[in-house]
């Protein structure tokens, strides 16, 4: 088989493995979800400030959740995922196989994307139809396409980079979490801050790729202005992060 | 680099190899050499550097010093290539558990140049009857014949089974010997490792003992460190006081047992039982012992027995007595 058809073959059985896995398939599809009737319910009532322009907070919060369910399905699921596999003695066993580590890698990072833009469909749909949120056509329509699939790539480079510091699979939720749930509300993205955030709230933002990530997202949906700085920072973040694995990966159990 | 000259009829040609992490020194010198067909088996304790030399072999780890050909090619350099053609069963790997059976072999054969069909090696394991059920749900035995499963997937060569049944209940471990019986009625090439002195005798053509990062024992199970020429040991019991004819040069035990080395077997059990005959004495629990490969095995990796400190290739690696 050549590269592209095995790692079609072996996304096959990422898929299957993956909807059979009832505990992975409910974060990364419920989650999203939940949080957005959730938020929207206890604080969609409002208004956010952002550019200058007034938005409802219901519409805000699908463009949110959208960048939400991203970040889940790439950095979270597949690192707490990964590193699951490596301490089970998976990856070591795939490495004593002639399967190329590229393709490893890749069928993982194409079926996540693959699984990202279903979520976000599926946001995007549900706020369509229960929150009446716009949905983006044309040049804003490229530009969203352009930073969900860069920063989808981004988040499962950055997903595979941190497994490289994580000890064993107890460790890996935690870890995980503490990493991505401090930025997730510094980015605004539980809680909207629009324009009138802390000076060193904005400036952590502006450093961690999640802010600039639910940017470029939310400029599709809000018709806020899109920056291709955003997409120029979430990808820098995501080659940092590969080259971080590349240096720094475990195939094996670290004890 | 002048490297040596290759045993072209061996399948694994390993010569002086050494590896240390950071201090350790796990390999000190391991000379090898398996044919096709051999079922080889590397016996020793903990820590012994079984691990290290086979994970050498197989391409996960790199050597310090020596050479190494696994199927003439160099699994520091030809790892791609050496992988198509060997199957690996290590200490503890596991699978996407989601899978069934037949999915997960037929992943794992979707690897290789020249698969065995999927059904074959199912068959061959004994899973058969579990081919759609996933591997959640198999039991540690079934468990451990998926992995030699996977790793015949690929139709491999040599195949190498680390440890194969540590862990295991008696019944698991004789599933496990079976499944290793019919990779040899195969023809493949079997290299495993193990700490139990039956898995080895029950399996093994050959049997190294590796203790301190070398190999201090080689040979057939039977005869391993002369087990078969060494003198056997005639014990029995007798009442207080009493002691067979000086000339046998028997003695009192702790365990209040009488017994002897004799260099003439036959000849000393002849005067042994007509001496009991004429005195009505019963020689009931008699007992003639050889070193078991267990004597053996603890006799050549026991820690307190002085080991040579020479560096000499050309004298390490052979067998003590």
């Amino acid at each position: 088989m050549n590269t592209a058809a095995l790692t079609l073959f072996q996304m096959r059985f990422i898929n299957k493995a993956f909807w059979r896995n009832p505990a992975s398939a409910f974060f990364t599809f419920a989650f999203p979800l939940m949080f957005l009737v959730i938020f929207t319910t206890l604080l969609g009532g409002g208004e956010v400030h952002l550019g200058g322009r007034v938005i409802h907070q219901s519409t805000y919060y699908v463009a949110a959740m959208g960048a939400f369910a991203v970040i889940t399905a790439c950095y979270n699921n597949l690192a707490v995922g990964l590193v699951f596999q490596r301490d089970a003695g998976v990856l070591k066993r795939t490495r004593g196989t002639p399967l190329p580590s590229a393709v490893f890698f890749g069928a993982k990072v194409v079926h996540t994307l693959l699984i990202a833009l279903l979520l976000v469909a599926i946001t995007v749909a549900f706020g369509k139809v229960v929150y009446n949120a716009e949905i983006p056509t044309g040049t804003p329509l490229f530009q969203f396409l352009v930073i969900l699939v860069v920063g989808a790539a981004s988040f499962c480079a950055l997903g595979f980079a941190i497994t490289a510091v994580i000890p064993n699979a107890d460790a890996a939720a935690p870890i995980v979490y503490a990493t991505i749930l401090p930025l997730l509300f510094l980015s605004g993205i539980f809680i909207p801050f629009g324009d009138t955030a802390p000076a060193w709230i904005t400036w952590i933002a502006r450093i961690f790729p999640v802010k600039h990530f639910a940017d470029g997202i939310q400029a599709g949906f809000l018709g806020t202005a899109f920056h291709w700085s955003d997409v120029l920072i979430v990808g820098v973040w995501g080659l940092g992060a590969l080259l971080f694995t590349l240096r720094f990966f475990s195939w094996e159990p670290r004890n | 680099m002048a490297g040596p000259t290759y045993d072209e009829s061996a399948i694994i040609d390993v010569r002086g190899l050494t590896k240390s992490y950071g201090q350790v020194r796990a390999v000190t010198g391991v000379d090898l050499r398996i044919g096709r067909g051999e079922v080889f088996a590397m016996l020793g304790p903990n820590g012994a550097g079984k691990t290290s030399t086979v994970e050498i072999l197989e391409g996960y780890r790199q050597r310090d010093g020596g050479e190494v050909r696994v199927l003439g090619l160099d699994p520091a350099k030809q790892g791609r290539l050496l992988k198509q053609q060997i199957g690996i069963v290590l200490q503890s790997t596991g699978v996407d558990r989601y899978l069934t059976v037949a999915e997960t072999i037929a992943m794992y054969s979707g690897y290789y140049p020249h698969p065995r069909p999927v059904d074959e090696v199912i068959e061959l394991v004994g899973l058969a009857h579990k081919r759609n059920t996933r591997v959640v749900k198999l039991s540690g035995g079934q468990q451990r014949r998926l992995d030699v499963a996977i790793a015949l997937a690929g139709d491999p060569e040599v195949l190498f089974l680390d440890e194969p049944t540590t862990g295991f209940d008696p019944s698991a471990r004789h599933e496990a010997w079976d499944v290793v019986k019919s990779l040899a009625a195969l023809g493949k090439t079997v290299l495993l490792t193990t700490h139990y002195m039956d898995e080895a005798q029950h399996l093994a053509d050959r049997v190294a003992v590796i203790s301190e990062g070398r190999i201090v024992a080689e040979g057939a199970p039977a005869t391993l460190a002369g087990r078969d020429s060494a003198r056997p040991t005639v014990s029995f019991p007798l009442p207080d006081g009493v002691m067979p004819p000086p000339e046998l040069g028997a003695r009192r035990s702790a365990d209040g047992f009488v017994e002897f080395e004799p260099e003439d077997l036959t000849g000393a059990l002849h005067q042994l039982t007509g001496w009991a005959l004429e005195h009505s004495l019963s020689l009931d629990g008699l007992r003639v012992l050889r070193p078991s490969l267990e004597d053996v095995y603890l006799q050549l990796t026991s820690p307190t027995l002085p080991t040579p400190q020479i560096d000499d290739p050309s004298t390490r690696g052979r067998t003590r007595r």
